[in-house]
Parts: C-alpha cells; sequence; structure tokens
C-alpha cells in the first residue's frame, strides 16, 4: 500500500464527519443508510440495545407479581403494563437493528453477561407495595430520560422513543395510584407502602448514572445529539417533581438529609452510596445472576420453539 | 344450570386460563410469543371481568370462593408444561370457544369473545402446525401434549347442542392434518369441573392468586 | 455460536380507511402468518389497524441518501447485518 491510499479516505471521512455534524447541529434526523461516524454507530447500538435490554429485563420484577395481583383490575393492568414493556423491548431491537446488528447478536451478549442493562432491575419485588412503588418511581424516572430520548439524532431510536413515550403514560400512574391507595388503607398497607418507598428510592436516584463529572461517555453524546440532558440535571428533575409525589402519599422519604434549596429552587438530599451502585453494575446486585439465569432459561427452553418455526418455513417457501 | 351459574363457569374457565398464561411471563420462547401469549391472557381476563361482573362483585367471585365452588372446565386447570402443551391446550379450547360465543349470551360480551377468541384459534392453530410439521422434536412434544389433553376435551361438549361438536371436530382434523398430527384414538373422557371437581392443580393456582386478598381480609387494592 | 438469524419484516399499517399505510417498524418471523401476527400483536394494541402489511427486509431496495453517488454503490439493499464492513477495532458486533 502506499501512504496516498490512506490519505484520500481519511481527509474524505474528516468531510463527511463534518458534513454529519452540521446536519446533527441543525437538528436533522439521521437515518439508517446515511453516513455516520462509526462511534455515532457504536454507541448508538450500544445505548438502544441495553435499553431494550432494560424493557426485557424489566418484565421479570413486575411479571412476579401478576399471578398474585390483589384484584382483577390490578392483574389485568400489571400483565397489560408487562406486555407494554415487552413492546418496548421489540420497537427497540428494532431500532437498533438498522444499525447493522441483528436481534441474535443482542441477545447472545445479554445472556453472556456482556450487555448492560438497567441497574434497577437488579432489586427484588418483594411486596405488592413495591409494584406501586416500581411503577411510580422507576417508570417516573425512565419517563424523564425517554421524554429527553424523543429529540435524539437518530431518527428510528427517536420515534421508537416516540411510540413509548405515548404508550407509558398510564404505567406511571397506575404505580402512583396503587401506592395511594396503599397509603389511605390499612396501617398495615401503608407500612408496606412505606417499606417499599425505602427500598426502592435510592436505587431509582442510581437509574440516572454516575455523577456529571464521572460520567465519561457524555460529552460525546451531548455533541451528536444522543444525550440531550445531564445525568445530574435528568436526576435533579426527578427529585423535585418526586418529593412533591411523596407529600400526596404523606410518605416519609428516606433521606433524612433532603431538604429544599431555596436559592436554587430545587430538593437537596443526601450523597449516594456510589459503592452500591458500582456493585450491582458489575453484577452483584440482589438479583443479577437470577435476571440472567431467568433470561437464559427462557432462550435455552425456546430453542427447539424456534428451530421449529425455522424448519417449517424451509419446508413451505414463499410462492 | 342457573344462569348465574352458568355465567360463572365461562367466567372461570377465562379467568384460570388467563391466569395459567399469564405465568409464561418472562419464559415465553421469543420476545413476540410474550406479547401474543400476553395479549391471549390480557382478552380471556377481560372476558372473565366482563361475565364477574353480571354475575355479582368481580373480586368476591374470584378471590374469596374456594376450589370446590370454581365451575371451570378441567382443560384450562392442566399446567402449561412446554409451549407444545399450552399451545395445544389454547388450541383446544379456542376451538370451542369461538364457535361458542358466536350468537351467545350476554351478547356484548360475547360479540367481543367470539372475535378474540378466532384470533386466539389463528394463533394457536398456526402455531400447533409449525410444532407438528416442524421439527422431529417439536412433533414429538406435540402430539404427546395432543395425547396428554385429549382426554379433557369431552367436558367442552357435556349438555352443549351436537353441531358446536362437530364443528369443533371439524377445525380440529382440519388443523391436525396440516400439522401431520394424528388425532387420539382414546374416548374416555375425564369431568368434574363444572361440578367443582377438580383436578389437584386448582388448588395451588388459588392459593398463589387469592393470597393477599385472603391474608389481608377486607383491605382495598 | 450466534442462532441462526430469523428473517426480519418491516411493518407498514394503515390505521384508518383513507390514509396510506405508514412504516412503523419491524418484526422478526420464520414466515409471513407468524410475521402478520407479530405485526398486530406488536404494533396494533392501542389502536386497531385497518389493514397490515409485512415485507421481507431484504425485498426492499432503498434509495441512496448521499448526495456523492460515487462514494457508494447505487442502490444498497435497505439493511443487513453483513452488508456492514466494520472496521477490526470494533471486536465483536
Amino acid at each position: 500500500m502506499r501512504w496516498s491510499d490512506y490519505i484520500e479516505p481519511m481527509s474524505e471521512d474528516a468531510a463527511l464527519t463534518e458534513r454529519f455534524e452540521a446536519r446533527v447541529a441543525r437538528e436533522d434526523k439521521i437515518e439508517p443508510n446515511d453516513w455516520m461516524p462509526e462511534a455515532y454507530r457504536r454507541t448508538l447500538i450500544r445505548q438502544i440495545s441495553q435499553h431494550a435490554h432494560s424493557e426485557v429485563v424489566g418484565m421479570l420484577p413486575e411479571g412476579n407479581w401478576i399471578t398474585r395481583a390483589p384484584t382483577l383490575k390490578r392483574k389485568a393492568a400489571l400483565l397489560a403494563k408487562v406486555q407494554d414493556e415487552a413492546g418496548h423491548g421489540l420497537y427497540l431491537y428494532a431500532a437498533a437493528e438498522t444499525l447493522g446488528i441483528s436481534r441474535e447478536e443482542m441477545v447472545e451478549q445479554l445472556l453472556a453477561g456482556a450487555a448492560r442493562y438497567s441497574s434497577i432491575f437488579n432489586y427484588p419485588t418483594l411486596t405488592w407495595a413495591d409494584i406501586g412503588a416500581v411503577g411510580w418511581l422507576v417508570d417516573g424516572a425512565a419517563i424523564i430520560n425517554q421524554i429527553m430520548l424523543c429529540r435524539c439524532s437518530y431518527g428510528p431510536y427517536a420515534r421508537a422513543m416516540i411510540r413509548i413515550c405515548k404508550e407509558e403514560s398510564f404505567h406511571q400512574r397506575q404505580g402512583f395510584e396503587i401506592m395511594l391507595t396503599l397509603c389511605r388503607g390499612t396501617a398495615e398497607q401503608k407500612a408496606m407502602a412505606q417499606d417499599a418507598l425505602d427500598r426502592w428510592w435510592w436505587p431509582s436516584l442510581m437509574m440516572f448514572g454516575p455523577h456529571d463529572s464521572e460520567s465519561s461517555h457524555s460529552d460525546q453524546s451531548m455533541k451528536w445529539r444522543i444525550k440531550r440532558q445531564s445525568n445530574d440535571e435528568l436526576r435533579q428533575h426527578f427529585i423535585d417533581m418526586t418529593v412533591e409525589q411523596a407529600k400526596v402519599l404523606d410518605l416519609t422519604m428516606p433521606d433524612p438529609e433532603l431538604a429544599y434549596d431555596a436559592a436554587s429552587g430545587h430538593w437537596k438530599g443526601g450523597e449516594i452510596d456510589w459503592a452500591e451502585f458500582r456493585a450491582v453494575i458489575s453484577g452483584n446486585g440482589p438479583c443479577n445472576r437470577q435476571r440472567l439465569q431467568q433470561r437464559r432459561d427462557a432462550h435455552e427452553a425456546g430453542g427447539w420453539v424456534r428451530e421449529a418455526a425455522r424448519a417449517y418455513a424451509a419446508k413451505h417457501p414463499a410462492p | 344450570m342457573a344462569e348465574s351459574e352458568r355465567l360463572l363457569a365461562l367466567a372461570d374457565d377465562a379467568l384460570i386460563l388467563g391466569h395459567r398464561l399469564s405465568e409464561w411471563t418472562g419464559h415465553a420462547p421469543l420476545l413476540e410469543e410474550e406479547m401474543a401469549l400476553g395479549n391471549i391472557a390480557l382478552d380471556l381476563i377481560g372476558t372473565a371481568r366482563g361475565l364477574y361482573q353480571r354475575a355479582g362483585d368481580e373480586d368476591r367471585l374470584a378471590y374469596h370462593r374456594d376450589a370446590p365452588e370454581f365451575r371451570n372446565l378441567l382443560l384450562v386447570e392442566q399446567p402449561n408444561g412446554d409451549f407444545a402443551q399450552t399451545i395445544v391446550r389454547q388450541f383446544l379450547y379456542s376451538a370451542f370457544a369461538a364457535p361458542f360465543w358466536q350468537g351467545a349470551e350476554p351478547a356484548d360480551i360475547a360479540a367481543e369473545a367470539a372475535r378474540q377468541s378466532a384470533y386466539h384459534l389463528r394463533h394457536a392453530g398456526e402455531w400447533l402446525v409449525r410444532l407438528g410439521d416442524g421439527t422431529e422434536e417439536s412433533h414429538r412434544r406435540a402430539q404427546a401434549a395432543l395425547d396428554g389433553l385429549w382426554m379433557y376435551t369431552g367436558e367442552m361438549f357435556e349438555d352443549r347442542p351436537a353441531p358446536l361438536r362437530a364443528q369443533w371436530d371439524e377445525t380440529v382434523d382440519r388443523t391436525l392434518a396440516r400439522a401431520a398430527l394424528a388425532r387420539p384414538q382414546s374416548t374416555y373422557m375425564q369431568s368434574g369441573g363444572r361440578r367443582g371437581r377438580h383436578s389437584e392443580h386448582l388448588g395451588y393456582i388459588l392459593a398463589e392468586m387469592q393470597f393477599l386478598q385472603r391474608a389481608y381480609p377486607g383491605a382495598t387494592w | 455460536m450466534t442462532e441462526t438469524l430469523t428473517p426480519l419484516w418491516e411493518v407498514f399499517i394503515r390505521a384508518r380507511t383513507g390514509l396510506a399505510h405508514r412504516h412503523v417498524g419491524s418484526v422478526h418471523a420464520a414466515d409471513a402468518e407468524m410475521a402478520l401476527q407479530a405485526a398486530r400483536d406488536t404494533y396494533t394494541r392501542r389502536d386497531e389497524g385497518v389493514s397490515l402489511w409485512v415485507v421481507p427486509s431484504a425485498a426492499i431496495t432503498a434509495s441512496d441518501p448521499a448526495e456523492e453517488a460515487t462514494l457508494f454503490e447505487p442502490a444498497k439493499p435497505y439493511r443487513h447485518p453483513s452488508f456492514y464492513v466494520l472496521p477490526d477495532e470494533v471486536g465483536d458486533m
């Protein structure tokens, strides 16, 4: 190879990158066959597939209570919610596939423990109140993140997020309503609700990721409009919203340092236990092994089914 | 059977089968099937709720009757087993439900149930064909499921008009032929669900389903 | 070892009579009938679509969005993982 063989593609890459960044800056949407920097493609594949995995793994802690839901209305609503999550996983896997990765590869990455999913789903749902807390807090946090992603630069991801946001609206409401019913119920039920808040509050804050100062990918993601707001900004928005909602429930926030700061107009609280966060994202949370094992078992048990479908299709090709 | 008993039996069928399908959450062989089974479960629970509400208080009926008071078919309380077993159970039931609900009473619930059952039948039927005529393993599993569940099919037609049975036979024969599956020859049929004589499975289903209501009597959820 | 790929299908829905079909996303299925059912289950849960189309992704030919046609081959197939040549440093993807 001659040196000039390398020069030409590099300068073309630079020109293309410049054009790409100009498009993103003026809020053009990037679509599947458009030129994009490899790093943009890789970052999106990672982020979208992680999001998809989160939806699928997220079905497990809530699915845990469908058979024990205490009324038919709650049973139907919870089943609908979990089914929505499966659907969201499907939309997101579809969006990731437009970037050049197959569903099979993404699933393999998840089951091999090589892909991440939201840390929150590594916590157990121990009581019916947890279902309320998960809907209220976890979906509340997810919505904040999702609304931001509706304006993401990558077309298929943004469109999937718009679809998801439309369907999400009842999820958080359902969770909050469960909490409200418990808080207005018997003393035992109220204690159940308080206990759930105590266990789910801090993990929900961790959903927004490390502090901005510790977050490595952020600058580039912001420039490429994959991320529109910082971790801390989103987290603060969530805290402010949730503290007000907790007042309606007449529950005590499990952070003794939480206080309203008039100067900034925000609720400020104690420091998150980052050791716990690191432990959970590195596989040592309460349910990591169990969640992955359940996904692996489902996948393996279903192998013969998927194979049968392919075998039938091969025997009966389309005319 | 008195009208409310009749409604209860149909409601119980739908609830127990919907509950069984909901047990697949997080375990389905593919994500698309999580959607499909979830859809069917939701449809059935919706039908159950509509029928219970006609008969009385839906939660009192679902959560505060013990097994001998339930009137569902034995078929719907059978375990999910593997995917073939679930599909065969669904197919055998929906092949009855789809024609049954056509023109049945109460009219509004029946119309919706008929439309939904037709889709459930299509879904289960198409999967049965793919399992029967798929691989050797899927064929073996589908045949085993069919052989095991066949004895629960007679109960669906107790005290029902003959044309309903004939229509079911036609649907079953047509689908089994496409699926390369053998229609079981045995004619002995289990019975008792409609009279409150259930299999051992129902007790466990209800224990799980009713726990919270029973553990916290009088609470609102 | 990655499992054999199940075909990808693009989904188009006509939500109401009078409207044209719109692309809403994709589904995986081994054959057309199951693709249709998957599309119905996934994309019409909140509103019943009047008409649903599923098309194998491989059957779609897309126009080339690049301004400089010399840099790319014309009329690329819509998308398929194997058509993307990634740099080595990406590793497993």
